[in-house]
């Protein structure tokens, strides 16, 4: 792993990898990430970055790593799930962020998104399954609930390098 | 922390005396500043042992971060700069430096993917470097050591304890460390934390006499454990075909990877399977069995002798290769063989009843095992989150599978979305049953047309057998092989054409197609089994076995067949005594006469007969598959490519266009070739061999064909459902193909005149054999009494009971937890 994020580094900084950061755009071209919808929000959650450009040091980029593994436990990676689809940070997903959700997933085309109605459909279908108390929004421990329930999630939310 | 780091870095470093601008030490220095405050809590006169604990763990810590870098700079200029006191002898000191780089390893590995273990190593063997330095700087140190033992002597008995439950505390805290969802450098510094506490008080504990003791256990704790981790890399990078399964995961989406993943898993079984047939039964005949020649079933008929060489009858597995370790007609009846007095008919048997335990063992595991991450059923209550927390694979790396992706998704969220307006809907009840029962009739015509045809061929085989095979072609000597691998090929197509009819969820429709064409291939196959049978009885008058049939029409034909056996015998002896120019002994005591083994009449042998058939389908099979994917796949997408240009319409979209890779089709393949290898490896000790080498080209051959020739699917569907699925499957048809194995040991006497068990009426008489000769008397009184019945029907029906009782615990489960969902939302909504 060490190797590839010195990869990412121009190349004279490479001496300096461990304290070094890669720019957000550096690390979007990995191959790993590079089709990945959720790829800004990735970046923005595991960006130790005081200036807030999203960028990684070696650090974060282990803990990405860690995260996304095969030896992770799902309480992990779920909690991380949570805090990556949750679009406005505020610790919940409310309809907003699942809107955005629903569009990272459909494609940035004009012609594959969903309609409104559909979108409006398919998000009441969705809060009436996994919102258990009723208060419009799925918190941590709600999505924790569905998801751990689901036999593809681990499998699925996977990266190895 | 950076910002601090870099502050506090440069107000002590006026203090030390600086090896070189190492920026680690800027770094290392106020880790030790904090440590040395927490230190200070715990335990007042070791701060400075704290110190150079931090400092060195600093070091360490950087240190493995940086890998490759300046980590020998940072460790010599760390005990330089410290003047501080150390711990209390030698021992410890040397278990410590191993401990924190096995602590480093796993403060490490909580960051780690697998790539980094090999950079782990790195740093342990700089760590060891270091050791050798150090051991200079101890002299520096020792003269503290002293000082410091003093002040540890009162600490009473309660204390004691309290310490190792805290050290106990925090150790649990290291271990699992890496479950717990905070940063990084939150984690390090917890880390740090609760390894020096350890550290400090571990040594504490072990006092006076035991001190060095403990030491040396704590260390050799330690050494055990990053030997195993080491030992778990190794096997980690000894999986086989790992960068080709990612690959093919980054194009295809995990489903298509997981057929790989199974066919590796498959593999592993083989080898497994094939270690005992060789090691235990080829080998040892080979090695100290009589050789080729000596004896008439180990000798090529002088009928035969002609062709035996040839590579026509080499392929069919006749002449040579039939007389030789392959197949079950070579082996000899000799109790025990060469001078280590292997048991062989024993380590056959024994063998044959092991490799399909074995399996049964390992298939049933699994499946516990994919029961547990299944999460114990098919719950369609999340659907629509799931499908929106979850279907993102993010293993996909490559753009054009991402739009495929993508596409999918929204036509799942479309279709989902429909479906469930639908639902609410009435539909035309009427209709959809009439087609759907029209469809299951038509498939029943089409399992039906097919068994019959297999019968009929074979029937037709056999007709050529009894007139000489000379006279006919390629195609009747193959017949039966390439029609069962045809019905193989396009049945299954046909049976997707009918479930167009039936107008189901496609996740229902492709339940309904894997249990057609499992009807499909467990139809064929025992039609063939059946039909060999018969044709068995029928070839030649000599042969023993009587068919299921026979038995259950109260044939006598059984009990001419041993007449004719009989006959056999009596015809033998004449020959022989023909050798003594005519007479015919009767108690004769004249020496025996040296024959050619070749020229000694033979007695039939089914076993062969019927591994030789078995070893025949594999074959024809293996061959099959490989030409329809280069056929099927490979020119077509060849035609598609460059015809493309030359013809009136879009070959890629439309018709032939690039084939997808059918995961279903090629599982059930896998595990129906299983089956067969399970039900012929009795028979033929070579069949495992085969099946490794043809797993084996078939890995390389298939994943170069998907990513050659095949796009990714449209619609991509989950392979975890469908994993148990396989799995149960795969334990059916193991089950399925014990059977008639079974049925030929309990029942059937085997020839008299091949393999290892030839005289015995019984083959499972050999253990009755072995219990008599080679064990004690008591054994073979205690073995007596467990078999007996009235011990076993009691056991059975415990088995039942206990059966029916789990069952019934795991559904209370079930609608306990249903109540706990209800009252929590109902609980919710109250407030």
């Amino acid at each position: 792993a060490y190797k590839r994020f010195s990869e990412l580094l121009p190349k004279e900084e490479r001496e300096n990898a461990c304290s070094a950061r890669v720019p957000k755009s550096q690390i979007l071209t990995l191959p790993e990430l590079r089709a990945n919808p959720f790829r800004h929000r990735i970046c923005r959650l595991f960006s130790t970055s005081e200036t807030g450009d999203d960028s990684l040091s070696f650090e974060d980029f282990l803990d990405m790593l860690s995260v996304f593994s095969d030896s992770a436990t799902s309480d992990i990676k779920s909690y991380y799930a949570f805090r990556i689809f949750d679009f406005d940070n505020d610790g919940t997903l409310d309809r907003n962020d699942l809107e955005q959700l629903v569009n990272c997933l459909t494609g940035q085309g004009e012609e594959s998104g969903l309609s409104s109605a559909e979108m409006d459909q398919l998000i009441q279908n969705i809060l009436e399954e996994s919102d258990i108390d009723k208060d419009g929004t799925i918190n941590l421990a709600e999505f924790q609930h569905v998801v751990s329930r689901s036999p593809d999630f681990a499998s699925s939310f996977k990266i190895v390098l | 922390d950076a910002s601090d780091d870099n502050e506090e870095g440069s107000a002590v470093e006026n203090e030390e005396n600086a090896k070189g601008t190492d920026k680690g030490r800027k770094r290392a220095t106020p880790r030790t500043r904090r440590a040395h405050a927490r230190g200070r809590d715990r335990h007042g006169d070791e701060d400075d042992e704290d110190d150079e604990d931090g400092m060195r763990r600093a070091g360490h810590r950087r240190h493995r971060n940086r890998r490759r870098g300046r980590a020998a700079g940072n460790e010599a200029s760390d005990s330089d700069m410290e003047p501080a006191k150390v711990r209390k002898n030698q021992a410890n000191k040397k278990s410590k430096e191993d401990d924190e780089e096995d602590e480093d390893e796993k403060g490490g590995k909580s960051g780690k993917g697998k790539n980094e273990k090999k950079g782990d190593k790195k740093s342990d063997k700089k760590g060891k470097k270091e050791k050798a330095n150090k051991k200079k700087k101890d002299k520096k140190k020792s003269g503290s050591g002293s000082d410091s033992e003093s002040e540890e002597e009162p600490i009473t008995e309660e204390e004691l304890a309290k310490l190792k439950e805290e050290v106990e505390e925090k150790k649990k805290l290291i271990a699992t460390l890496r479950n717990k969802p905070w940063k990084m450098k939150k984690k390090l510094s917890v880390l740090k934390e609760a390894q020096l506490f350890v550290e400090k008080f571990e040594g504490a504990l072990g006092k006076g006499k035991g001190k060095k003791f403990y030491a040396y256990k704590v260390m050799m704790t330690k050494k055990w454990m990053k030997f195993q981790r080491d030992f778990e890399n190794f096997k980690t990078a000894c999986i086989p075909w790992e960068m080709k399964i990612k690959e093919i995961e980054s194009h295809f989406g995990s489903s298509v990877a997981s057929y790989f993943i199974f066919l590796r898993w498959m593999y592993g079984i083989n080898m497994i399977l094939f270690g005992l047939t060789f090691g235990l039964v080829m080998v040892p005949e080979a090695l100290m069995g009589k050789p080729y020649g000596s004896l008439p079933r180990k000798t090529v008929p002088r009928a035969e002798e002609a062709t035996a060489m040839n590579f026509a009858t080499l392929w069919d597995f006749s002449g040579f290769a039939q007389y030789s370790v392959l197949f079950y007609g070579y082996y000899n009846n000799q109790r025990t063989i060469g001078w280590l007095k292997f048991r062989m008919p024993l380590s056959y048997f024994l063998v044959g009843v092991g490799s399909i335990g074995y399996s049964f063992m390992i298939v049933t595991r699994t499946m516990a095992k994919n029961a547990n991450d299944d999460g114990g059923g098919d719950d369609t209550s999340f659907n629509f989150s799931w499908k929106m927390f979850t279907s993102w694979d993010y293993l996909i790396g490559n753009p054009e599978t991402a739009d495929n992706k993508f596409a999918s998704i929204t036509t799942s969220f479309k279709e989902a979305i429909v479906e469930e307006q639908e639902s609410r809907k009435e539909e035309n009840i009427h209709l959809t049953r009439f087609l759907r029962v029209l469809a299951n009739f038509l498939a029943l015509c089409t399992l039906a047309g097919s068994g019959y045809l297999i019968f009929f061929v074979v029937r037709r085989s056999q007709q050529f057998a009894l007139e000489g095979l000379e006279n006919y072609g390629w195609w009747e000597r193959n017949e039966v092989n390439t029609v069962m691998s045809l019905l193989g090929m396009f049945c299954p197509t046909l049976f997707d054409v009918i479930s167009s009819l039936e107008n189901y969820h496609p996740r229902i429709a492709l339940r309904w197609q894997l249990g057609r064409i499992f009807a499909l291939f467990l139809g064929n196959l025992y039609t063939f089994i059946i039909a060999l049978m018969d044709e068995i009885n029928l070839k030649a008058r000599y042969f023993l076995p009587f068919t299921i049939f026979d038995r259950l029409l109260g044939n006598t034909e059984a009990l001419q067949s041993l007449e004719e056996e009989k006959i056999v015998k009596y015809n033998m002896t004449i020959w022989e005594a023909s050798l003594y120019n005519g007479t015919v002994p009767e108690n004769s005591t004249a020496p025996p006469i040296q024959v050619d083994p070749a020229d000694v009449p033979r007695g039939p042998c089914w076993e062969t007969m019927v591994g030789q058939e078995f070893v025949r389908l594999t074959v024809s099979d293996m061959m099959t598959t490989y030409i329809t994917i280069l056929i099927g796949d490979f020119l077509r997408a060849v035609f598609v490519r460059f015809f493309n240009y030359c013809w009136c319409w879009d070959l890629e979209y439309g018709f032939p266009s690039y084939s997808e890779f059918d995961i279903s089709g090629n599982v059930l393949g896998l595990i129906f070739n299983q089956g067969m290898i399970w039900m012929g490896s009795f028979y033929a000790p070579c069949l495992p061999a085969i099946n490794v080498f043809r797993l084996h080209t078939s890995m390389y051959l298939q994943c170069w064909a998907v990513m050659c020739c095949n796009v990714p699917q449209e619609r991509v569907f989950k392979a975890s459902r469908s994993n148990n699925f396989y799995m149960a499957m795969l334990l059916f048809i193991l089950f399925l193909s014990t059977l008639p194995a079974v049925y030929t040991i309990v029942s059937i006497p085997p020839s008299f005149d091949c393999g290892p068990f030839s005289g015995k009426t019984r083959m499972f008489e050999v253990i009755s054999e072995t219990l008599e000769h080679d064990f004690p008397s008591w054994f073979g009184k205690v073995f007596g009494y467990a078999s007996n019945p009235g011990l076993i029907l009691p056991f059975i029906l415990l088995m039942v009971l206990s059966i029916y009782y789990l069952n019934a615990t795991s559904k209370s489960y079930k609608e306990a937890n249903l109540e706990l969902k209800k009252k929590l939302q109902s609980v919710r909504i109250e407030n």
